[in-house]
């Protein structure tokens, strides 16, 4: 991609997709999701499973052909001009969808092959990628023995040999150890830092901590989006902790008191999320009254808002609950 | 039509069943377990059928009659009764399956030239009827419309003259083995591309590969080719053992033989293509191939002569590659004929191909919905 070009793509962003809509029968997967994914950033799609992830993402690749709604990815018209996007994009897919029966050479000299790559190059560009994603000893083994880790691995490498502008990986770490996933997200920053645009699926939210921006998907509708600091941001003041001896009747005295969105146990502590109150600030002393009341001996204290609780918030609080940051 | 992306195809799936055991077994094993099967054991040749006599005359040539008669080794005697009416209970009891009957005016019959001897056969069975008219030549009486045989003569020379074309012998081998190329090459062609694409489905390689630059008629192209050359090697693995073993005579040019195996090769191979582009899973693709494959052995003149099927299982029989296939090979390997004098059989197997493969590359789409 040339200087020029990468400026246009910068200013129009990687994708847009207005009213997107996908009806399976009568299951709606995907309900008038809007997005913009700003290019060269790495872009988080976060949900849990049947939120519609996989469903949105064929249909920016063109695998899918949306109900409704437009969507325009590098500047191309999908699902209209999506031959065209093949090329430049890079697509992992959620399930391991290289040859299990091909070694790790065979498979990278394959996609090399399907990508287009000239039969002259492809044995540099092959080389480079064993020797960036450490396959050295193992390019001939078949990638159906390999674990998970190091068959994600592969994917990657095989999803990025075009060097495409764009790469669209699914739920890429779902079947990996931690290890392997720290490393995984490493290979991702290296790849936008050399000007890819990624957009990347998850359900794990110290993954989708690490994104430029992201999504949050609901039940196929987009409940918020925002770079991880605005949409944690947005929840200031509605996030405390409470430590007692005896977390389950705390616990119960708290279901019943208004305002409480959700309680969730952590070891001897309960971690508290509020509705959206004209006082929040004096949240914490509200609850510790409350607490007192009832006759718990517990210690209340503020703490910041994580992503689980946008996620909480975007999901359970209803239509008034979206967070929606600029 | 990007060459570089079609090879890819190629090796990829020349790699993939090189690891595949099964199927590499399946290349060699399935030829020779058929040839063996239907060589020898699938036998329509009737040796030894059953059979009584009754001589009512026992004068040495009516003797030499009965030995000529049991030299063919079509029948072998199992019972000697002393009258035609013993030899019909035999018969409807199911001891015996043909009755020879000499009568006791055998030696006046032999001198005024009026039939000698009677051949009573048991019709439900029509391969033992047809073996047993090698007994006798074809009588100039119409048949009876008992369950009895009709009455035929035997001139008293015993001279039993069956005169068959390119299979003197009859041996049922060298009718069987050029047709049961093709029965095999339905048999393995059609599953191997059967289940190419719907393979890929279930394993999800097909959503990594429609999200590639690759088209669909490279794709297609690219699954063929390796196919072609396996059914090559399956041709010459039959034609080998099928000489080594029956003698099959190759009267025809070999070149013949193999373009022609060639065109129901790729007939095949486009029909399974069809069929995997329609089939949800593997094991559907298998059912599809064997709904294929039944009427193909059925109908297409293999097993049972084209010409006795009714019209409307004749029409359907022309649909099928195997139909042309058995006419073409019979023609080339058994009656010597040239590809040039058949070639509207072998136009008949290439529009099947174009047909068949556009309409598998057509209905094959870059899309999951």
């Amino acid at each position: 991609m040339n200087a020029a070009a990468a400026e246009v793509a910068s200013t129009r962003g990687a994708i847009r997709a207005r009213g997107l809509r996908k009806v399976f029968g009568k299951l709606v997967a995907v309900d008038h999701v809007d997005l913009d994914v700003p290019s060269g950033q790495v872009y988080g799609f976060l949900g849990p499973n049947g939120s519609g992830k996989t469903t949105t993402i064929r249909m920016l690749c063109g695998l899918l052909t949306p109900s409704a709604g437009e969507v325009e990815v590098l500047g191309l018209r999908i699902p209209q001009q999506a031959e065209a996007l093949r090329s430049r994009i890079g697509y992992m897919t959620q399930k391991f969808s290289l040859f299990d029966d091909l070694s790790v050479l065979e498979n990278l000299e394959f996609i090399a092959a399907i990508q287009g790559i000239p039969r002259g190059q492809t044995g540099a560009r092959v080389d480079e990628l064993i020797a960036r994603y450490g396959f050295g000893d193992r390019r001939n083994q078949l990638a159906g023995t390999m674990s998970g880790g190091w068959k994600q691995r592969l994917a990657l490498a095989c999803a990025v040999i075009h060097e495409p502008e764009l790469l669209f990986l699914d739920e890429p770490t779902s079947a990996v150890d931690p290890e392997s996933r720290r490393e995984f997200w490493e290979n991702l920053f290296e790849l936008a830092d050399a000007g890819a645009t990624i957009l990347v699926s998850t359900h794990l939210m110290d993954e989708a901590e690490r994104c430029h921006r992201l999504a949050v998907l609901d039940r196929g509708r987009l409940v918020a989006d925002g770079t991880p600091a605005e949409l944690t941001g947005a929840l200031a003041g509605r996030t405390l902790v409470i430590e007692t001896d005896e977390p389950r009747r705390v616990r119960g005295t708290l279901q019943s008191l208004s305002g409480v969105l959700s309680v969730v146990q952590v070891g001897n502590t309960l971690r508290v999320l509020m509705q959206e109150a004209a006082d929040a600030g004096r949240t914490e002393q509200r609850i510790d009254h409350a607490l007192g009341q009832a006759g718990h001996r517990a210690q209340v204290s503020a703490v910041p808002p994580n992503l689980e609780d946008v996620f909480v918030v975007a999901t359970r609080g209803g239509a008034d609950e979206r967070t929606r940051a600029a | 039509m990007n060459w570089r992306r079609m090879w890819a195809i190629v090796v990829k799936e020349l790699r993939q069943l090189r690891r595949d055991r099964m199927s590499l077994g399946m290349i060699i094993g399935i030829p020779l377990l058929q040839l063996v099967l239907f060589g020898y054991a699938i036998n329509t040749d009737v040796r030894g059928i059953a059979a009584g006599i009754a001589d009512e005359a026992n004068t040495s040539a009516s003797r030499a009659l009965v030995m000529d008669m049991l030299a063919t080794e079509v029948v072998a005697p199992v019972a000697t009764a002393d009258t035609p009416q013993q030899l019909m209970a035999m018969i409807r009891r199911g001891e015996i399956s043909v009755g020879i009957v000499i009568p006791p005016d055998f030696e006046r019959r032999r001198h005024d030239g009026r039939p000698v001897a009677q051949v009573l056969v048991d019709g439900s069975d029509t391969a033992v009827q047809a073996a047993a008219a090698q007994l006798a030549r074809v009588p100039v009486d119409s048949a009876t419309p008992d369950m009895r045989a009709p009455l035929r003569s035997t001139p008293p020379t015993g001279a039993i003259s069956v005169v068959g074309f390119y299979n003197p012998e009859r041996r049922s081998a060298v009718s069987i083995v050029p047709g049961l190329i093709g029965v095999i090459l339905t048999m393995t062609m059609v599953l191997f591309t059967g289940i190419a694409i719907v393979r890929e489905r279930e394993r999800g390689n097909m959503e990594l590969l429609i999200a590639t630059p690759l088209t669909s008629t490279e794709l297609m192209i690219g699954k063929v080719l390796p196919y072609i050359a396996i059914g090559l090697v399956q041709v010459s693995v039959i034609l080998a053992v099928g000489l080594w073993l029956f003698q099959v005579p190759v009267r025809g040019g070999l070149l013949d033989v193999f373009v022609v195996a060639g065109l129901l090769i790729v007939a095949n191979l486009a029909l399974g293509l069809m069929i995997s582009t329609r089939a949800r899973s593997q094991f559907q693709a298998m059912q599809m191939t064997f709904f294929v494959f039944l009427p193909s052995i059925l109908l297409s003149g293999f097993m049972f002569p084209f010409a006795g099927m009714p019209k409307v299982a004749q029409w359907l029989a022309e649909v099928l590659p195997l139909t042309h296939f058995v006419r073409l090979i019979r023609g080339v390997m058994l009656r010597g004929a040239g590809l040039r004098e058949m070639w509207p059989e072998a136009l008949a197997l290439s529009i099947f191909i174009v047909l068949m493969m556009a309409a598998a590359i057509l209905r094959f789409r870059k899309r999951l919905d």
